[in-house]
């Protein structure tokens, strides 16, 4: 078991009211078992299935592996422009 | 040519047209986004963007990297701007240089519609009434 850090941005990290959380993922962790373990936690009911993860500064793949250095993200809708 | 920043500075788009205007292109094609003073029926006010910065410049180049592929567009400068906005200010930038309109003007498109869904970028939105909302492209609105 390790711990990775979840960056939280926008609404997402208002919604929590931090703007990083620590999760723990064990060996083998996807990225969708990590939208679906921080669709559990308080704070995560304006988190929808479309949510997407980021994973050292690109959308990765519901079923790509976390490994423990990664840089991870929970992307909020994007609205720029 | 090529460049693409996110900048908390205004910005200046005559100054983006110069840097891809050459004598080898026949077409110059600028896209500029601005603050708008409404949104879904309310009055806005101002509009806060905010950025994951890191991921939203590598984001920026993946899509000029896509549309200089696609387009064969060799001039392409892209600046979006966060912080806090006024109505009217400059929100983005898009040049594109090319030898004939065409594909200046479908790479700019591309550019634009690419950015709108993919760069990790966000607005807050203030109202005349005082709330703020965050925007959600995405949002379904239910029908009555």
């Amino acid at each position: 078991m390790s711990t990775v850090t979840v960056q939280l941005f926008a609404s997402y990290a208002e919604s929590f009211g931090t703007s990083a959380l620590e999760v723990a993922v064990s060996p083998g962790t996807t990225v969708s078992d990590l939208i679906r373990h921080i669709r559990s936690l308080p704070g995560s009911e304006i988190v929808r299935d479309s949510a997407r993860i980021a994973v050292n500064r690109q959308f990765a793949f519901p079923d790509q592996i976390i490994e423990p250095r990664d840089e991870i993200a929970l992307i909020p809708p994007v609205a720029g422009g | 040519m090529r460049r693409s920043a996110v900048v908390t500075r205004p910005i200046d788009p005559a100054a983006i047209v110069n840097e891809v205007r050459s004598s080898e292109f026949g077409a110059v094609s600028l896209f500029i986004g601005t603050v708008r003073d409404s949104n879904d029926g309310r009055q806005v006010t101002s509009i806060d963007y905010s950025a994951y910065m890191p991921m939203a410049e590598a984001e920026l180049e993946r899509i000029i990297a896509n549309a200089t592929e696609k387009f064969d567009v060799a001039a392409v400068v892209v600046e979006h701007r966060v912080g806090p906005l006024s109505l009217g200010d400059v929100s983005i930038a898009i040049a594109v240089a090319h030898q004939h309109r065409a594909p200046a003007l479908a790479a700019t498109n591309f550019l634009i519609e690419r950015i709108k869904t993919q760069v990790p970028i966000w607005k807050l939105e203030h109202y005349a009434d005082g709330e703020a909302a965050w925007v959600d492209p995405t949002k379904v609105v239910a029908s009555l």
